[in-house]
C-alpha cells in the first residue's frame, strides 16, 4: 500500500511532470489563462492520462509482450491514446459544450501531449504492474492539474498586476513558471 | 510470419477501437448548438444586420460554426468583441477603424410633420417598434427602439432621424478615475 | 439592549462639528425663485399636476406619486409657475432634469391643510398613504421613499431604529434638529412605531452629541407624561465613523448583520433617520408636506457656518450668501472661470443651453467630506437629499501612486471587504470578479480612500464599477427584450406566410373539386350547367381579387 502512496507523492510533488520533468508544457502555457479553463483541462487530462495509462499497460502486458511485438509499442500507445482522447472529446462536447469550445484545439492536442505518451512509456520502462501503472498515470494527471490550476490562478492575478512593460504577456508567464519549477524542485529534498 | 501477426494485431485492435468510437459517437451525439445560445446572449440584439447576417441569432450561429469573425458587431463595440473572445477563448480582433471606442447608443424618431404614412418603415423594423397604419402618421416607441437604423433607407421622404439616447442622472455612470502612473489596467495583456 | 456590539474597521475622524453648532437653526428668507426638481427620490418620478402659468400655494402638490416606490413633490412657497424644463441638478454628473420653476410672490400662502394629532386613530395604510403624498423621503441622504419602508410587507418588524448617529464630520443638521425639535422626533418615531405595528424603538445617537441626547431624553420624558408612547429608548453609541451607516448601526445596536444584498427588514429591523421621523410627524400631525429641510452650511471657507431651515428648491448660492459668503482668503478656484470674479457662477438657474459651460467650484461639496461629492456650481437647487454644504479650502489632492498592498484599507473597511482586490479588478474592468469580492456590499463610506497611503481614490473606482455593472445589466435586459420582440416578429411573419399559403391551397382544392363535379354531373341539364358556369365566373373573379390582395405585402399585417 505504501508503494502506491509513494507513487502518488512522487508523481504529484517530487517528479511533477510539468515542473520537474517538463513534459506537457504546451497546454500548460496554452490553457492557463483562465481558472475555469484550467480546471476543465485538468479534468480532461486526468481522465485521459489515467485511462490511457491503464489501457496502454493492458495492451502492453496482454498483447504486445505475449506476441513479441515490443517494437510496435509507440505506435500502439499512440493509437490507444488517440482513441481515449477522441472518446473524451465526445464526452466533453456532450456534457460541457462551452468547455469544449474553450479547450478548442488543446483537447485533441492531448493526443500529442508528451506527458500522456511519456506516462505510458515510463510505465513500461519502470516495469510497473497494472495497478502501479494506473496509480502512476493518475498521480501524474493530478500533479499536472494541480500545477495547471495554480498557474492559471497566478496568471489571473498577474493580468491585473503592475508588470513592467518589457515583461508583459508570455514573458512574465514563463518567469512565473520558472519560479514555480524552482519551488517544486524543493520537493526533491523529501527523498533522502 | 511476424509481420503478419503485427499487421493482424494492429488492424484488429484498430477495428475494435473504431467500433467503440462509433458507438460513443451515437451515444454522445450533441443536439443543437448550445454555444450559439451563449454567443447570442452576448450580442446586443439590435438586429441591425451590420454583421452581414440577417440578425443577431444567425450571426451567433455563424460564429459558433467558425464561419464568422467575432469583430463584426459595431453596436456591441469592443466590449462585445472582448466578451466573445473571452467566451470562445480566441484572440481579440480589433473592430474596423470607425467602430472602435464605446458605441454611442442611438434611437430614431420620426418627423411627424413629414411622415406620409407609407408603412415601409414598419415593415423594416425588426422589433416592431414603429406604431402606425397606412396613411396614418407613424411614431417610434422609443423604449423599444434598438437603434438599428434599418427603417431609415426605406423611408421615401427621409423623415426618420437618428438621435443619441439622452443620459439621465439615473443612468449616468461614474467615470473611471485616472490611473496612477504605471498602473494602467491591462485588460488583454496575456 | 444595553449591550452594544461593534463593527469591523471604522475610523476616528476629527469631528469639526462645533463649527456649525454655535447658532440655532435659522430660517432662510423666501427666495425670489424656486427650482424644484420633479424627481428627488429613488424610484419613479411622479406625474406632473401643474402647468406653466399656474398659481400655486405653499404645500400644493406639483406631482402625484406613480408606482409603488414614488413620492410627491410640493410647491415650497406660493407663487406662479414660470417654467417647467430641464435645469441642472446637484448631482455628481452635473446633468439636468425636469424641474418646476416657481416665481414666488412673497406671501408664502399655505394651502389649507389639517393634520391628525391623534394619529393612533389612523390605520397604518392611511398613515403610509399620507406620508407618501406628503413627499416624505429618507432625509439621511439616500432619499428612499419613507412610505415604502413603513410597509412591513408581511415581515415582522420587532425594532424600529431611529438613526441620529450623524457620524460624518462637519454635518450637524440632525444634531441641531434633535436639540431644537426633540418632541417632533419622538412623536415621529411613535407614529412610525404605530404604522409598522412594532413595539420597540431605539433612537441611536453618537456620544459626541450630549446636548442632543439630553434634549431627546427630556422630550421623551415630557411626551411620555402627556400621551401613551410606545417603548422608545435613547441610546448613546460610541463615536466611530461610519456608525451612521445602516448596516453598521444595526451591528452596533443588535450585534446582528444584515445579509448581503438583503434589507434590515429581513432580520426584523427598520431604520429611519431622525429628520425623516420629524418630517413624518409634520406630515401626519400638522398635515404639512415635506417642503423644507435643515441644511448644514459649514467648512473653513465660509464666513458664518450654521444650520439653516431651507425650502426645497432654494438656490445654494443664497444659503452661502446668508452665511456670509465665501471667505475672501479662500476664493473658489479662478482658473476655470473666464471673468475671474471671486464668486462662483451667477445667473440664477438658467437652463443649460449648448455652449453654456458650468464653472467648476470644486471646493463646494454636497454632503460631508467622506461621502459627499463636489458641485460644479452654486446655482443649483437644494433638494430633499441635501443635508450639508461643505465649503472647504483643501489643497489639491495629491496624485495617486501605485498600490503597495499595505492592507490599510482592509483594516478600516466597515463592510469587511477587501478594497485593494476590488480596486485591482475594478480598474481592469473585471466586473465578474469585482462582484465575487462583494462590490455591492460597499457602502462608499470613504474610509479606504482616507487611509490609503498611495492616495488612490478607491471609492471612485467602486462607484465606477457599480454604475458600469448597472449599465451592463440594463443593456442586457434591453437586449433580451429586443430578442423576444424580434423572435416574436419573425414567428408572426412566418405564421402569416403559412396562413396565406394555406388559404390559397384550400381555395385551389375547392376549385378542383368543383371542376371535377361539373365534368361528371353537369352535362344532362343545360340550365343547371349555365348557372354553374355563371357561378364559376363570379367565383373566379372573387378569387382573382382576393389573391391580388394577398400578394400585396403588409396589407393584412
Amino acid at each position: 500500500m505504501t508503494e502506491y502512496a509513494l507513487i502518488l507523492i512522487s508523481t504529484i510533488w517530487v517528479n511533477n511532470f510539468l515542473l520537474v520533468k517538463f513534459l506537457g508544457l504546451c497546454p500548460f502555457m496554452g490553457v492557463s489563462r483562465k481558472l475555469e479553463t484550467a480546471i476543465g483541462m485538468g479534468m480532461a487530462t486526468t481522465f485521459v492520462l489515467t485511462l490511457s495509462a491503464i489501457s496502454s499497460s493492458l495492451v502492453n502486458d496482454w498483447i504486445l509482450l505475449p506476441l513479441g511485438l515490443e517494437y510496435l509499442r509507440t505506435i500502439m500507445f499512440i493509437l490507444v491514446i488517440a482513441v481515449v482522447v477522441q472518446f473524451t472529446e465526445m464526452v466533453v462536447h456532450k456534457t460541457s459544450p462551452l468547455l469544449y469550445n474553450l479547450l478548442g484545439i488543446f483537447l485533441p492536442l492531448i493526443t500529442t501531449n508528451c506527458a500522456v505518451l511519456g506516462v505510458a512509456l515510463l510505465n513500461v520502462q519502470e516495469k510497473h504492474t497494472f495497478l502501479e501503472s494506473a496509480f502512476y498515470g493518475f498521480g501524474a494527471a493530478i500533479g499536472f492539474s494541480l500545477v495547471l490550476v495554480l498557474f492559471a490562478g497566478m496568471r489571473e492575478r498577474i493580468r491585473v498586476a503592475d508588470v513592467p512593460a518589457i515583461f508583459q504577456g508570455n514573458s512574465i508567464a514563463l518567469i512565473t513558471a520558472g519560479i514555480m519549477s524552482l519551488a517544486f524542485l524543493g520537493f526533491a529534498g523529501l527523498v533522502k | 510470419m511476424s509481420v503478419l501477426i503485427a499487421v493482424i494485431t494492429l488492424s484488429s485492435i484498430a477495428g475494435l477501437f473504431g467500433l467503440v468510437l462509433g458507438y460513443s459517437a451515437i451515444r454522445f451525439r450533441v443536439q443543437g448548438d448550445p454555444v450559439a445560445d451563449k454567443i447570442d446572449a452576448i450580442l446586443p440584439q439590435t438586429q441591425c444586420g451590420q454583421c452581414s447576417f440577417a440578425g443577431c441569432r444567425p450571426y451567433a450561429e455563424a460564429i459558433a460554426k467558425g464561419e464568422a469573425d467575432i469583430n463584426r458587431c459595431p453596436p456591441g463595440g469592443t466590449a462585445t468583441m472582448l466578451a466573445l473572445a473571452d467566451l470562445l477563448g480566441v484572440e481579440p480582433k480589433p473592430l474596423a477603424e470607425e467602430h472602435t471606442g464605446e458605441p454611442i447608443k442611438t434611437v430614431v424618431y420620426i418627423d411627424e410633420q413629414t411622415c406620409i404614412g407609407c408603412t415601409l418603415c414598419i415593415q423594416a423594423c425588426p422589433v416592431d417598434a414603429i406604431l402606425g397604419a397606412a396613411k396614418q402618421m407613424h411614431t417610434v416607441i422609443e423604449s423599444e427602439c434598438t437603434g438599428c437604423n434599418l427603417c431609415i433607407p426605406p423611408c421615401p421622404v427621409d423623415c426618420i432621424h437618428i438621435m443619441p439616447v439622452k443620459v439621465q442622472p439615473e443612468t449616468w455612470r461614474w467615470p473611471l478615475p485616472e490611473h496612477p502612473p504605471g498602473t494602467a489596467p491591462r485588460v488583454s495583456a496575456l | 439592549m444595553t449591550q452594544l456590539s461593534s463593527f469591523h474597521g471604522g475610523l476616528h475622524l476629527a469631528g469639526h462639528k462645533t463649527l456649525s453648532t454655535s447658532q440655532p437653526i435659522a430660517t432662510l428668507p423666501i427666495p425670489a425663485r424656486l427650482v424644484i426638481p420633479l424627481n428627488q427620490h429613488i424610484g419613479a418620478a411622479g406625474e406632473l399636476l401643474v402647468a406653466v402659468g399656474d398659481h400655486v400655494l405653499k404645500g400644493q402638490a406639483l406631482t402625484k406619486p406613480v408606482g409603488y416606490v414614488s413620492a410627491s413633490v410640493h410647491a415650497t412657497s406660493s407663487g406662479t409657475i414660470s417654467d417647467i424644463g430641464e435645469y441642472p441638478l446637484p448631482h455628481p454628473s452635473g446633468l439636468s432634469a425636469r424641474c418646476v420653476v416657481i416665481d414666488t410672490d412673497g406671501k408664502d400662502e399655505w394651502l389649507p391643510h389639517q393634520g391628525e394629532p391623534s394619529y393612533r386613530l389612523l390605520h397604518a395604510a392611511e398613515i403610509r398613504n399620507r406620508v407618501r403624498h406628503a413627499g416624505v423621503v429618507g432625509l439621511g441622504g439616500a432619499t428612499f421613499p419613507t412610505s415604502v419602508k413603513m410597509n412591513p410587507a408581511g415581515q415582522i418588524i420587532d425594532t424600529l431604529i431611529i438613526n441620529g448617529a450623524e457620524c460624518e464630520p462637519y454635518i450637524t443638521c440632525d444634531d441641531m434638529l434633535m436639540r431644537e425639535r426633540a418632541k417632533e422626533v419622538i412623536l415621529g418615531a411613535d407614529i412610525l412605531l404605530h404604522a409598522l405595528g412594532t413595539a420597540h424603538c431605539i433612537i441611536a445617537i453618537e456620544d459626541n452629541k450630549p446636548d442632543a441626547i439630553a434634549a431627546l431624553r427630556a422630550a421623551l420624558k415630557a411626551a411620555a407624561d402627556d400621551t401613551q408612547l410606545g417603548d422608545i429608548a435613547v441610546i448613546a453609541v460610541p463615536t466611530l465613523y461610519p456608525t451612521g451607516g445602516e448596516k453598521q448601526l444595526i451591528k452596533v445596536l443588535t450585534g446582528k448583520e444584515v445579509p448581503s444584498h438583503g434589507l434590515p427588514a429581513e432580520i426584523g429591523l427598520v431604520m429611519q433617520n431622525v429628520a425623516t421621523a420629524a418630517a413624518v410627524y409634520r406630515a401626519i400631525c400638522c398635515g404639512e408636506p415635506l417642503i423644507s429641510r435643515v441644511v448644514t452650511v459649514t467648512g473653513e471657507a465660509v464666513a458664518h457656518p450654521q444650520n439653516l431651515e431651507v425650502r426645497i428648491g432654494t438656490p445654494i448660492s443664497q444659503l452661502i450668501e446668508h452665511c456670509g459668503g465665501y471667505l475672501p482668503a479662500n476664493p473658489l478656484p479662478l482658473s476655470a472661470r473666464a471673468d475671474g470674479s471671486p464668486s462662483p457662477q451667477k445667473g440664477a438657474g438658467r437652463p443649460v443651453s449648448q455652449g453654456d459651460t458650468l464653472i467648476m467650484a470644486n471646493r463646494l461639496i454636497m454632503g460631508g467630506p467622506m461621502m459627499g461629492f463636489a458641485l460644479q456650481s452654486d446655482e443649483l437647487p437644494v433638494t430633499k437629499g441635501c443635508n450639508c454644504l461643505l465649503i472647504q479650502n483643501v489643497p489639491a489632492a495629491s496624485a495617486a501612486m501605485p498600490c503597495i498592498r499595505c492592507g490599510e484599507c482592509v483594516t478600516v473597511c466597515p463592510a469587511s471587504l477587501l478594497p485593494q482586490q476590488l480596486y485591482w479588478h475594478a480598474s481592469s474592468k473585471n466586473f465578474d470578479q469585482v462582484q465575487d469580492y462583494h462590490l455591492f456590499d460597499c457602502i462608499e463610506c470613504g474610509c479606504c480612500s482616507q487611509v490609503c497611503p498611495s492616495h488612490i481614490p478607491l471609492v471612485q473606482y467602486f462607484r465606477f464599477a457599480k454604475t458600469e455593472i448597472w449599465h451592463q445589466e440594463t443593456e442586457k435586459r434591453k437586449a433580451d427584450h429586443a430578442r423576444v420582440r424580434h423572435d416574436f416578429r419573425s414567428e408572426r411573419l412566418e405564421r402569416e406566410k403559412r396562413e396565406r399559403e394555406e388559404a390559397l391551397r384550400k381555395k385551389k382544392e375547392l376549385l378542383a373539386q368543383k371542376a371535377a363535379a361539373e365534368t361528371t354531373s353537369g352535362e344532362d341539364d343545360p340550365k343547371k350547367a349555365a348557372i354553374a358556369a355563371a357561378m364559376e365566373r363570379v367565383k373566379a373573379k372573387k378569387e382573382q381579387s382576393e389573391s391580388a390582395a394577398d400578394s400585396a405585402p403588409g396589407k393584412n399585417a
